[in-house]
Parts: structure tokens; C-alpha cells; sequence
């Protein structure tokens, strides 16, 4: 009995510590890829990498900067997150206050919107690709724009919906014995308790944005210059990533890692501050229910 | 004024009301644009040709996709055999011993990890893993390898696939309810022995869901692998061998797509096949999963 | 005594999938009384009172059938917009529940929705109503501030300013002062008894004393069919049924 007791607890024991392990792992890898790229990233970086854009012979080692990139890269998540916010707010207010939380089209959408969730990247691109053929038009910021916007309307969509289903239906019922209309329950009171809650969503996307090459591989082009219209190609600093890394001058290669510390310095602190503002409530919100 | 509110309204509602429906449009149009795009090919060629010829030479004609399907499976499938077993694990220990506090604060770890771009893990992967790889290959199988390999992909792909699956299977197990748990502790149980007989069976559909959802996840993946696959067409199961995926494919070739006719074709019936098997793995995950939810 | 009729409900049915919440309701609520709907908890007097300005409509998997007749108008005319009914009907929830904007606002929204925009006119009318549910020399320096950090008794205070506002004819209540302490609840039942002589009123309460307190009129609940109604004194001191007996006398609760 003791024998059989003490086997128990010994399987107990070690199936618990294979665990703490994995998970401890998880944190460990976590640690590993940001202090490598901020290691190999740190040393390679300088100035002028952040104040110039790409000169001539850039690929090759000579002269030059990414800033032309980092400024693509805002361009094409910031607006794509801006486009994708005023598709996937109203939508998503539609199938919560406007229907029932639990109707079946209300199911229907969030089904999609998580299918749509887990196509990668590079389906959006060929099919963001195949639209531009369709409509004529070129690989340029605006077609960059767009195509990040369909990435980014399932992340905020999933996002935002998370926060609206947790709304206190006390709230919408308030507003409507008032004899506010839908639409002004939806966009006058439901919107500012979802405040936080939205600006969390956007920010995940942004990052999302700012760090996806394989959709504005097709679309958004490449160059060495800031763009000047919609019009223009624009190069993004993860393309710009790939490309020095696949030249092969040591220099050039360096300049890769430098450019990857950037990204991920900026993608670490989108998310960190995503989480900073999913914890600070809004002033107004009522939170008691 | 009653009227004119009542009438905003009512435009406002329909507006909405179409916003949602387009969305659903939006898979559909997805599927039939890649579809369309890759006519031109299928009228030429039969399908099954199509799919089960290895012979890839664009400026002959000829389009095989069996090796770059076979590359997708094999790197997906290496990496779902490395990152499952330690997701269930750590989702596990994170759900059933971990305190809420140390729970929070891996859940910030996993989506801080699950928020880095691909390209960033892809460079990770170059400088770390395929390195370790050509060692690995080297000393302990003797086989030159140049590191750049099947593993090596798999290694980086599992750890990209990692935070979706953990953050999946703990939700599912979250929503167990405690007094499920607690009936089997009050019965002398150790927590191992609970989690084994009654948690991880009721949740088992929901892990295998988690995994198809992973999977798809995997098999869609474009940069970190084509950066560590070696990218080289061929049939082999050799983990130390490279390999050339379906969206590398699609990646790599993209600057040269009009210069060969078909080509272009080509390459976008390659994305509506990635479409396609993502878009099934997807869907039946996603039911399987909202069952699981719905009777816990 | 004559009495007129505001809420006028025929033949009720309500019923969440399978589950009937009220059966075959009819009954009669009087103009400028306050009514109290009594009866043990689940019994359907929420789901009674939500159903009178089309609340119930939110709730998943509810059907109703029968009909309500507010002012001679059924609220279940197909095609009926309830933003009209909702307006004549101002409701207080179990727990206060203040819009997400600050107290100003909250008093506001109501006037401001409906087309006020003069910003005097909304003053005082914010000004007035806070008067009115005896909150505003409370607030009157902090109008500004979040409504939730109002304690919950000055919460509630100020959702009944925030239902005054859109000037309505009926007041609903749903046990709107079991999240109170015993004085918050005091001042609420006092405003009650003033309003009553311009406001048709309609409580439910789980508190025995408090009906007897306040109501002129008794709605008696119980598994959802109405079991007796009438006037107070006569409900409260010569119960007809025995179920309203026992549960008067607290043998059923």
C-alpha cells in the first residue's frame, strides 16, 4: 500500500516538474529570441541607420539608412489599422447590440471572423494581389494599406468583440429605457464603456501590421524612398530585414540585425502598452456589475 | 424630430447590417479570386497531374506541386510533434498548479511571444537554430548538413505555433468547471491522477482542436521557414535535408511571376490550395471547438 | 372609488425556450398609484415589469404572446418602434446602473437624445431633476465628475434623475432599493411617495414591508400566474386566496 502510495506521488512529482519545465521554457524562449536580436542588434546599430533612407549601393554596403522604411511601415499599419477600425467597430456593434449577443448571425460572424483570423498572410497577399490585377492597379502604399487592412479586420474584429460581449447588458437596458434608439445606445454609450477595450484591440493590430512582410510582399512594392503618394511603392522594415539579410556582405547583414532590434523594440512596446491600457480603466467606465 | 431619429436609425442599422453580410462575402470572394486566377492553368493541365508530379520546371511547362506539398506536410507535421506535447504540458501546469499570478503572467509571455513578426523569429532562427542544427547534424548523425533543413524550420515553426496553442488549450481548460476537479480529489486522487482521468479526457476534443487550429497556423506560415528551410525542391524525410514549402514558394517567386507563361497562374493556385486546406483545417477546428465550449 | 387605467395587460405569455415565465397574465394598472408587484423570487415579476417597456425584447430565446396596452396603444404592434414606450416609462434597475459618462451627462443624455441642445435649457434641466431625486446638493460641485464614483445609494438617486429627465408618465422599479443601505432605500421610498401624485408607478418589491408601505395597489405573483390583485388595504388585510394568505403571513416565500 505505502509502495503503491509512494508511486503515486513520485509520478505526481515528476510529471509536475516535466511541466514547470515546459512552461518555464516558454519564458526562457522568450528571453532567448529578444536578447538575441538585441544583442547582435544593439552592436550594429548607429544613428544614421535611423535618420537617412536607402542611398544608392545601399544592399551592397554602402551608405544609407532604413528610415524610409520605418516610415513605410507606420504608414501602411497606421492606416490600415485607422480603415480596419471603421469596418470591424460597427460590425461588431451590429452583432451585439443591435441583434442579440447569441443569434445565430451573431454566431455565423464570429465564426467567420475567426476563420478568417487564421488565414496567413500570404493567402491575403495573392488574393490582395489578384484584386489589384482585377481593379489595375499597382504595387503601391495604397494596395499595401489595403491588404493589411483585411489582415487586421479579424485581429481588432476578435478584439473588440471580446470587450463588448463583457458590457453589462444593465448598461444597454439603461440607455434604451431612456428611449435612445439602437443606434444611439450602440454609439453614444456602449462605445465609451469599450474605450479601453478598443484602443487595446488597435494597438495589437497595429504591431500586427507593422510586423507582417508576407501580404505587402505582393502589394505594397519596394523602395529606397519615402513615399510621397498613395501611388508610390514603399518598402517596410521587415521586407527590408529579409532583403539585407540575403545579400552577402557582413556589413549589410549587420545593418539586418540592427534593423530587426528596431522592429522588435517597437513591436515589444505596442504590445506593452496595449497591456497598459487593457488594465487603466476609462474614467468613465462603470465597472460594478 | 422623432421621425428623422427613428429614420437615421434605421439607415444606420442597414448599413451595419450590410458591413456584416460583406464580411461573410469576403471568405467567399477570397476562395473564388484565387480560384479564378488559377484557371488559366487548370484549363491546361489536369489536376491530378497537378498535384501528384514532382517535376517543377516553370520555362518547360511543367508545374508539380507534390514536392512543395510534401515540404508543407513534412515541416507542419515535424513541428506539430514538437510543439503539441510541450504546449499540452505547459497549459497544463499553467491551468491546474500554476497561482493565478504566475498563470497571468505567462499568459503576458505567450502573447508577447505570439505578437513577434515572423521575420524577427526567421532571423532568430538563422543566428540560433540552424547553427545548432548543423552541429546537432553533424556530431551526433554525421550527416553534412548545412543546417539550413527540414528541422530546423520545424524548430523555429514550433516555437512560432507555440503561443496559439498553449493559449487555446488553456482556455479550454479553464472552462472545466473546479467542481469537476474537486469530485476527483475528494475521491483521494492526486491532482496528476485528476487532470489524467478526468480533465485532460473532457478536454481532449478541444486539444485536438487547439492542434488543427495550430496546424493550419503552421502550414500557412511564409518567412520564418522560407528564411530557415534551405529551400531546395526534394522529396526526402531527413530532417537535416532542406526543404521548399507552398508559401515560400509562392514568396520566392513572386518578382518573376509574369516572365514565364502560366506562371502567374501557377502561383496563385498554389496560394488556393494553401487557401483551401487552411480554410477546411480551420473550420473543423473552430465547430469542434465551439462544441467542446458549449457542453462544458 | 373610480379609478382610470394606464398599463392595461391582456392574456400575457412569456416563456424563455421551453420555460414559461408568466402565464396568461391580465390585469390593470391604475393612473398616478403606486403599484406593487409582489410575490417570491422567480416568480416573474421582473420579467412582468421588463415586458411593460419592451425590455424583454434583449433577452435570448424569449417568446411573448398576449397583449399590453399603454395609454390605449398595444406596444406589440408589429412594426411598432418601442423607443416611444421606452420614453414614457422611466425604469430603475435592481442595481443602479449610471450611463458611462460623467453625472451632468448621465441626466442629460436622455433630453440631449431626444433634441435639447440649448445649453441652459439642459442646465436646468439637469439642475431641476437632481432636485427632484434629491441629489443635488450632493453633486451640485463635482457635475463633472464619473457617475460611478457616486456611492451606490447616490448611483441609484441619480438614475432616477436620469429617468425623470426624459419626462416620462410611469416610473418601473425593479426592487430598486434591494442593493441599498437601509437609508438610501428610506430617501428613495419617500421621493417614491412624492412623485406618486404625478407618476403612475410600478414596483416590485420582495420586501412585504415596503409594499404595505407605499403601494395603493397590490399585483400578487406566484410561479407566474397572477394569483390576486386589488387595492392595498384590501390584498394586505382580507386576502382572498390562500396562497396570497400564506405568503402574506410568511408560510410560502
Amino acid at each position: 500500500m505505502n509502495i503503491r502510495k509512494d508511486r503515486r506521488f513520485f509520478e505526481e512529482k515528476l510529471i509536475k516538474g516535466i511541466m514547470r519545465f515546459c512552461a518555464l521554457l516558454l519564458a526562457g524562449l522568450l528571453i532567448l529570441i529578444v536578447t538575441t536580436i538585441a544583442v547582435k542588434g544593439f552592436s550594429a546599430l548607429n544613428l544614421s541607420m535611423l535618420v537617412n533612407t536607402a542611398k544608392g549601393g545601399f544592399y551592397l554596403g554602402k551608405e544609407g539608412g532604413i528610415l524610409h522604411a520605418i516610415i513605410g511601415s507606420f504608414c501602411i499599419a497606421g492606416g490600415a489599422t485607422c480603415l480596419a477600425f471603421f469596418i470591424s467597430t460597427p460590425i461588431v456593434l451590429y452583432i451585439n447590440v443591435y441583434r442579440k449577443k447569441r443569434s445565430k448571425l451573431a454566431e455565423l460572424i464570429r465564426f467567420a471572423f475567426n476563420v478568417l483570423w487564421g488565414i496567413p498572410s500570404i493567402v491575403y497577399g495573392a488574393f490582395g494581389f489578384t484584386c489589384m490585377l482585377f481593379l489595375g492597379l499597382k504595387a503601391s502604399l495604397l494596395a499595401g494599406i489595403l491588404v493589411i487592412t483585411l489582415v487586421e479586420i479579424p485581429i481588432l474584429a476578435r478584439g473588440i468583440d471580446e470587450v463588448v460581449q463583457h458590457v453589462p447588458i444593465e448598461i444597454t437596458q439603461a440607455a434604451l429605457s431612456l428611449g435612445a434608439t439602437t443606434g444611439e445606445t450602440a454609439w453614444k454609450v456602449v462605445i465609451r464603456q469599450i474605450l479601453p477595450g478598443i484602443i487595446t484591440a488597435m494597438l495589437l493590430a497595429f504591431g500586427r501590421g507593422i510586423g507582417d512582410a508576407a501580404a505587402v510582399l505582393f502589394t505594397a512594392g519596394f523602395s529606397d524612398y519615402i513615399p510621397e503618394s498613395l501611388m508610390q511603392p514603399v518598402a517596410t522594415l521587415p521586407l527590408v530585414i529579409f532583403f539585407q539579410l540575403g545579400t552577402p556582405f557582413p556589413s549589410v547583414q549587420n545593418r539586418a540585425y540592427a534593423s530587426a532590434f528596431i522592429l522588435t523594440l517597437l513591436v515589444l512596446s505596442i504590445s506593452l502598452m496595449a497591456r497598459f491600457f487593457s488594465k487603466k480603466l476609462s474614467r468613465h467606465r462603470i465597472d460594478h456589475m | 424630430m422623432e421621425k428623422l431619429r427613428l429614420f437615421k436609425n434605421r439607415i444606420g442599422t442597414l448599413l451595419m447590417k450590410t458591413l456584416s453580410f460583406t464580411v461573410l462575402l469576403l471568405l467567399f470572394a477570397m476562395g473564388t479570386g484565387l480560384f479564378l486566377r488559377s484557371q488559366a492553368l487548370l484549363a491546361d493541365k489536369p489536376i491530378s497531374d497537378l498535384l501528384f508530379s514532382s517535376a517543377w520546371r516553370p520555362s518547360a511547362g511543367e508545374y508539380g506541386y507534390l514536392t512543395f506539398i510534401f515540404g508543407t506536410l513534412m515541416v507542419t507535421l515535424y513541428a506539430l510533434l514538437i510543439a503539441v506535447p510541450f504546449s499540452i504540458c505547459a497549459a497544463v501546469y499553467l491551468s491546474e498548479y500554476a497561482k493565478k499570478r504566475t498563470r497571468d503572467f505567462f499568459k503576458s509571455v505567450i502573447d508577447i511571444l505570439a505578437s513577434i513578426p515572423s521575420v524577427i523569429f526567421g532571423l532568430w532562427g538563422v543566428l540560433i537554430i540552424v547553427p545548432m542544427v548543423k552541429e546537432i547534424g553533424s556530431v551526433l548523425f554525421g550527416a553534412s548538413s548545412t543546417g539550413y533543413s527540414l528541422l530546423s524550420a520545424a524548430l523555429v515553426l514550433a516555437v512560432m505555433i507555440l503561443p496559439f496553442i498553449i493559449h487555446i488549450v488553456l482556455e479550454v481548460l479553464q472552462t472545466i468547471s473546479v467542481s469537476l476537479r474537486e469530485a476527483a480529489l475528494a475521491m483521494g486522487a492526486t491532482s496528476w491522477q485528476a487532470i489524467k482521468h478526468v480533465v485532460l479526457r473532457k478536454a481532449l476534443p478541444g486539444i485536438i482542436a487547439a492542434c488543427g487550429l495550430g496546424l493550419a497556423r503552421a502550414f500557412g506560415e511564409t518567412m520564418a521557414v522560407m528564411m530557415v528551410a534551405g529551400n531546395i525542391a526534394q522529396i526526402s524525410i531527413s530532417p537535416f535535408e532542406p526543404t521548399y514549402t507552398l508559401p515560400a514558394l509562392i514568396a520566392n517567386n513572386y518578382g518573376e511571376m509574369f516572365s514565364i507563361p502560366l506562371y502567374d497562374s501557377a502561383l496563385m493556385f498554389a496560394a488556393f490550395i494553401l487557401f483551401a486546406i487552411i480554410l477546411l483545417f480551420n473550420i473543423i477546428s473552430w465547430i469542434v471547438f465551439y462544441r467542446v465550449k458549449r457542453r462544458l | 372609488m373610480h379609478q382610470q387605467t394606464h398599463i392595461e395587460v391582456k392574456n400575457l405569455n412569456v416563456s424563455y425556450g421551453d420555460v414559461k415565465a408568466l402565464h396568461n397574465i391580465t390585469l390593470a394598472i391604475p393612473d398616478k398609484k403606486i403599484t406593487a408587484i409582489i410575490g417570491p423570487s422567480g416568480c416573474g415579476k421582473t420579467t412582468l415589469l421588463k415586458s411593460f417597456n419592451r425590455l424583454l425584447d434583449l433577452e435570448e430565446g424569449v417568446k411573448i404572446k398576449g397583449e399590453i396596452f399603454v395609454d390605449k396603444e398595444n406596444i406589440f404592434t408589429p412594426g411598432l418602434e418601442p423607443t416611444h414606450i421606452r420614453k414614457k416609462m422611466g425604469l430603475l434597475a435592481q442595481k443602479p446602473c449610471p450611463l458611462p459618462m460623467s453625472i451632468f451627462d448621465n441626466v442629460a443624455f436622455g433630453p440631449r437624445i431626444h433634441g435639447l441642445k440649448n445649453k441652459r435649457r439642459l442646465y436646468g434641466i439637469v439642475r431641476y431633476h437632481l432636485k427632484q431625486a434629491g441629489l443635488w446638493k450632493e453633486v451640485k460641485d463635482r457635475l463633472y465628475e464619473p457617475a460611478s464614483k457616486l456611492s451606490i445609494g447616490q448611483q441609484q438617486r441619480l438614475c432616477l434623475a436620469r429617468g425623470l429627465a426624459v419626462k416620462p408618465e410611469i416610473i418601473l422599479g425593479d426592487e430598486p432599493t434591494s442593493a441599498l443601505d437601509p437609508a438610501s432605500s428610506k430617501r428613495i421610498e419617500e421621493i417614491f411617495k412624492m412623485l406618486k401624485s404625478r407618476y403612475t408607478i410600478v414596483l416590485v418589491t420582495h420586501i412585504l414591508r415596503q409594499a404595505k408601505r407605499l403601494a395603493d395597489y397590490i399585483v400578487f405573483l406566484y410561479n407566474g400566474e397572477l394569483v390576486e390583485h386589488g387595492p392595498a388595504d384590501v390584498v394586505l388585510a382580507h386576502p382572498q386566496q390562500p396562497l396570497t394568505q400564506e405568503y402574506i403571513n410568511g408560510v410560502v416565500s
